[in-house]
């Protein structure tokens, strides 16, 4: 969930009413934010870097706001500052206009056949004669970061550039080149570079390193230039230093090169709509005119507002509540959504407008009109469905062991699904590569490479953690492995599945073979299942390095190999940094179902 | 018993005596040492109300090892004195010929046992000359129990089959019990205190009404695990950062191909009135095994099913079982936990069903107290995080994640137009961890886990 901090006594002149902090954090609450945290840049400078770097930093107050992941409108204090006056009712929702150039010639941005291969979409806009104050550039700056990390996916599918519209002239040309032809001052650097020399000095950027990989490895980079050669930024990296933006900048050019159109498209009018608002003809924006490789153009800032029809009987059902058309369609008009009764029985005309992209079906429309209602004033209702519960017999079956396991004096351990490759190979001298273990592509450490194959390692794991326990200590677990399986099942075959297995370890100063083979026994008494060569179970001599020679017997049960028990290898035993004798039985369960 | 003929002396003296004694006067008209009749004390006491005996303390001065040295020899100063040989001193004009030792003079006074002739000024600088310390010493004053006799009867320990037998148990005195000590533990095993509260979560699914699902597939594809449930190729949670996925086997390969196909629709082009999301869905993207992340991909299997089967009729899952993420680790998070999640399917719930289902359910857990807050998850809409007020930390805490499932995820499925689908979710831990009183984590879960905690945790009833 993206955080946004804001000023708060910022946030409380721009809703024109000061709140206390609970206040404040009940109307958040509301409407579906948080506030996470009230700190100052103080607090968090002296968190960080301790109280001598904090001296001289300010101490304004600070609300730290979770925001939903999907509503971008609420990324910077102009956005929630309009979403929370219109969900009070203090102001309407402004009507966000696409606006043609005053001379009537567009911008243009003319699109390469060179950047298909790389990032083939691109969209532009300008905000014309606009005021920045420092609040104001900051938030925009912010704002463009906090896109970057959410929708733009850390720059791969959408990446911003700015410029001072005042210092370049169109019309403007978005190409690829190969990066040693690439040359220009990139922003707050003093001497040009080529696209190689900068790529190798941003790998030690703590900001900027992470977009690298993003084109690193192309044959050619992403770059823009305006009609007289100037490079305006080589995208998703950095900006030319040449059209920065800046206090004084009064017309500002915005594009958006992007791997996902629909996504450049919205991020665009994120920008335009929220900081329009201080433009000199306010919640407007001047059109460009994109040209793509084929020649055909359009025009951008989208700035599309959408109608959908739903009924207010609809939205009640839904909900589990009574409103009139009319009521619903106020609660909608308080969530930026201008809605208003057709007249047509209950049916109410719903207009989206660009700040909400994450509207993009009735049922979002009607959680809005429930928010607005207020979800706490909602009855609780029981719903009349009726059903018979079923357990699954193979949980049942677990249920009912674990127990009598228990009551037999086994305590049960509780132990990771994932493991180590030397845990079910090594350890237990295997190769991996004789296992049916599943592996891990990704893992962050060691602990994470492959899911277990058997519920063995971790229960020695746990007597390892507990040798200063009285002995003996007697553990057992049941619980799933994952197994490799190519046998296929109807839409369930991933090439995997799980097999629920029992294992018991007993640790003494004496081996206990007789203990754990009890244990079988009692198991087996349990499942109903006889000690017989024809009907039921019985044990036969069987030889595997996890246990000591001639210490070892395989399970038969109706004819079917079920598992295993014996004395533990003394190889094993120390490779689990235990110091006795210890038998262990593991059984699949699955058979017994 | 210590000494069966010390306890009897000091019954026959308590006989002679109408009032009481103290112990250390028994000892010194005895003449043996305190703590042996301290012993025969005890030992009486054990056997039933023959005496009665009082703890009382006393405090005396003692002399210490250098104060007895002086006592024999003189005081320091007056060894000085005395070693300066009358020729051999320069300073013959001595003011004194002869000096009187006070310091030995005091210190015999209190090994006479006249320690009240010295004042506790004088007491206290012997005192900080380590020549004097003071002793608390412990005695009893001494009475005649309710049931006193000299003689001294041999106790029974405990009960035998003998003496059932012979009838002899009718005039044998039984030494009391001891209630105040423990008893001896029982050899048994234990449940693990996770799988305990796993128990008591299944019973109350189980109560009202829901059936288990069968969670018991680690690995998914994330068709099912994402692309089913409308979550677009492009959202974080996909990413390498946040999901484990496999390098072996690293694809699923079969897959209901039509009901694929409309999942593909809806993410790239929209349909069922939604607008989708309008990008280029990949089914290389969708084939990626994983560990699944939650066991709503188990839901998504199940209603998928529940669609195929022809005419729809209502139904109420649960499942807990593991789930798996590659987050960060800290004391509350590890790479994987269990999920709690339950499922209503039926034609026409509302959201207002849903709260007054969660209500159910929270209120058997103890929890009345709930409110509900506007959340975002890609795949249900409305989408609610529950809070419970939590009345120690004297505030609202989030408790668990809820929804409406969207209708681009139900209808591609085939589930009919007018069915509702509600669920909610939450950790199997985290409550676990707040009834037992753990505070990491990994105190809880794994095989680091102190067994002793196992043995030693309560039976868990969660509305008490």
């Amino acid at each position: 969930m993206p955080t946004v901090s804001v000023k708060r006594d910022l946030l409380f002149q721009a809703l024109g009413k000061k709140y206390t902090d609970e206040e404040f954090d009940e109307l958040c609450f509301e409407f579906g934010l948080e506030l996470d945290e009230i700190t100052s840049e103080k607090d968090i400078i002296s968190r960080e870097q301790g109280d001598v770097r904090a001296a001289g930093a300010s101490d304004v107050v600070l609300y730290k706001i979770d925001v939903p992941a999907n509503r971008y409108d609420l990324l910077c204090l102009e956005g929630l500052v309009r979403g929370l006056q219109v969900f009070k009712q203090k102001i309407e929702a402004p009507y966000y206009r696409r606006v043609g150039a005053t001379d009537g010639k567009p911008q243009r941005f003319i699109i390469t056949q060179e950047t298909a291969v790389l990032r083939p979409h691109a969209v532009a806009a300008v905000l014309r004669n606009i005021t920045f104050t420092q609040e104001r550039y900051d938030s925009f700056i912010e704002l463009q970061e906090k896109l970057h990390q959410n929708i733009c996916r850390k720059r791969s599918l959408v990446a911003i550039g700015t410029h001072d519209l005042d210092t370049i002239s169109g019309p403007f040309t978005y190409t690829a080149k190969a990066p040693d032809d690439i040359c220009f001052k990139p922003l707050n650097q003093k001497e040009e570079s080529t696209a190689t020399e900068l790529m190798r000095l941003y790998k030690n950027d703590s900001h900027l390193r992470h977009y690298l990989h993003i084109i690193e490895d192309e044959p050619h980079y992403p770059i823009i230039y305006d009609s007289n050669g100037v490079v305006l930024s080589m995208p998703p990296i950095i900006n030319g230093d040449h059209s920065k933006i800046s206090l004084k900048t009064k017309n500002v050019f915005i594009e958006c090169t992007a791997t996902d159109l629909t996504k450049a498209k919205i991020v665009l009018d994120m920008m335009v709509t929220m900081f329009s608002e201080y433009c000199a003809k306010p919640f407007t924006v001047e059109e460009v005119e994109v040209v793509c490789p084929d020649g055909s153009t359009c025009l951008y800032p989208d700035l599309a507002y959408r109608k959908e029809l739903i009924s207010g009987d609809t939205i009640n059902q839904k909900v589990g509540i009574k409103e009139s058309a009319e009521s619903l369609a106020r609660l909608l008009t308080r969530m930026c959504l201008k809605a208003e009764v057709t007249g047509k029985a209950d049916e109410i005309e719903v207009e989206i407008p660009p700040t909400r992209s994450d509207v993009i079906h009735a049922c979002d429309i009607m959680e809005d009109a429930a928010m607005a209602y207020g979800f706490n004033n909602i009855a609780r209702t029981k719903p009349k469905t009726y059903t018979i519960a079923n357990q699954l017999p193979l949980n049942k079956l677990s249920e009912l062991l674990r127990l009598e396991l228990a009551a037999a004096g086994f305590t049960e351990a509780l132990t990771f699904a994932l493991c180590s490759q030397e845990d079910i190979a090594d350890k237990l001298g295997k190769k991996i590569s004789d296992s049916r273990a599943v592996h891990i592509s990704n893992p962050k450490t060691a602990e994470f490479q492959v899911a277990r194959t058997t519920l063995l390692p971790g229960l020695l794991k746990t007597l390892a953690a507990n040798r200063k326990l009285p002995l003996p200590l007697k553990l057992f677990e049941i619980s799933d492995v994952v197994l490799k399986d190519d046998t296929t099942g109807m839409c369930m075959y991933v090439g995997a599945r799980n097999n629920r297995r029992l294992c018991a370890v007993f640790y003494n100063k004496i081996p206990g073979f007789e203990v754990i083979h009890g244990l079988l026994d009692r198991v087996m008494q349990l499942l109903d299942v006889k000690p017989s060569r024809d009907q039921g179970y019985y044990i036969q001599a069987a030889s595997d390095s996890i246990f000591f020679p001639g210490r070892c017997a395989e399970i038969i049960s109706h004819g079917k190999s079920v598992g295993c028990l014996g004395v533990l290898h003394p190889d094993v035993i120390n490779r689990f940094e235990l110091t006795m004798p210890c038998s262990a039985l593991d059984l699949d369960i699955e058979p017994f179902l | 018993m210590a000494d069966a003929g010390l306890a009897e002396s000091v019954l026959e003296r308590l006989e002679k005596l109408d009032c009481g004694v103290d112990s250390q006067d028994v000892a010194s008209v005895l003449s043996v040492d305190h703590q042996a009749i301290v012993g025969a004390v005890k030992s009486l006491q054990s056997l039933g109300e023959l005496i009665s005996a009082e703890q009382r303390s006393s405090k005396h001065w003692e002399l210490t090892a250098e104060g007895k040295e002086i006592v024999e020899q003189g005081s320091h100063e007056a060894r000085v004195f005395n070693a300066i040989p009358t020729e051999g001193l320069s300073q013959t004009d001595l003011m004194v010929e002869s000096i009187e030792d006070t310091v030995q003079d005091k210190l015999v006074q209190v090994q006479k046992g006249l320690t009240g002739k010295l004042d506790e000024k004088e007491k206290n600088e012997l005192k900080k000359r380590k020549l004097l310390s003071e002793v608390t010493v412990k005695s009893y004053w001494l009475t005649k129990g309710p049931s006193f006799s000299t003689t001294v009867t041999k106790q029974e320990t405990d009960l035998t089959a003998e003496m059932i037998a012979s009838g002899t148990w009718r005039d044998k005195k039984f030494k009391p019990y001891n209630f105040e000590a423990l008893g001896v533990p029982p050899e048994c095993g234990h449940l693990h205190p996770l799988m305990k509260v796993r128990t008591q979560f299944r019973q109350i699914f189980l109560e009202m009404g829901f059936t288990e699902m069968p969670t018991n597939n680690f690995i998914e594809s994330s068709f099912w695990n994402f692309d089913s449930l409308f979550q677009p190729q492009q959202h974080p949670a996909r990413d390498q950062h946040d999901t484990f996925f496999l390098s072996d086997p690293a694809v699923a390969k079969d897959f209901p191909m039509d009901y694929l196909e409309r999942v593909k629709k809806v993410h790239s082009e929209g349909g069922y009135g939604s607008q989708g999301y309008k990008y280029d869905w990949k089914l290389e993207e969708a084939q990626k095994n994983l560990l699944r992340t939650h066991t709503t991909a188990v839901s998504a299997r199940m209603l998928y099913k529940l669609a195929q089967q022809g005419k729809f009729t209502p139904v109420k899952y649960f499942s807990i079982d593991r789930v798996f993420r590659n987050e960060t680790l800290d004391a509350t998070h590890l790479a994987e936990f269990h999920q709690i999640e339950g499922v209503v399917a039926d034609y026409g719930l509302t959201l207002g069903d849903l709260m007054g289902v969660l209500h159910q359910f929270f209120t058997k857990l103890g929890i009345t107290k709930l409110r509900f807050k506007p959340a975002y998850n890609p795949y249900t809409e409305p989408s609610m995080e529950v809070f419970s007020y939590h009345e120690g930390l004297k505030k609202w805490v989030e408790v668990g994640n809820s929804g409406v499932f969207r209708p681009e995820m139900l209808l591609p499925m085939g589930i009919p137009e007018g069915v509702s689908v509600i669920a909610w979710g939450l950790s199997l831990e985290r409550p676990t961890m707040i009834k037992y009183g753990i505070n990491n984590i990994r105190e809880l879960v794994g095989h680091k886990v102190n067994l002793q905690m196992v043995y030693d945790s309560p039976i868990c009833r969660l509305d008490s």
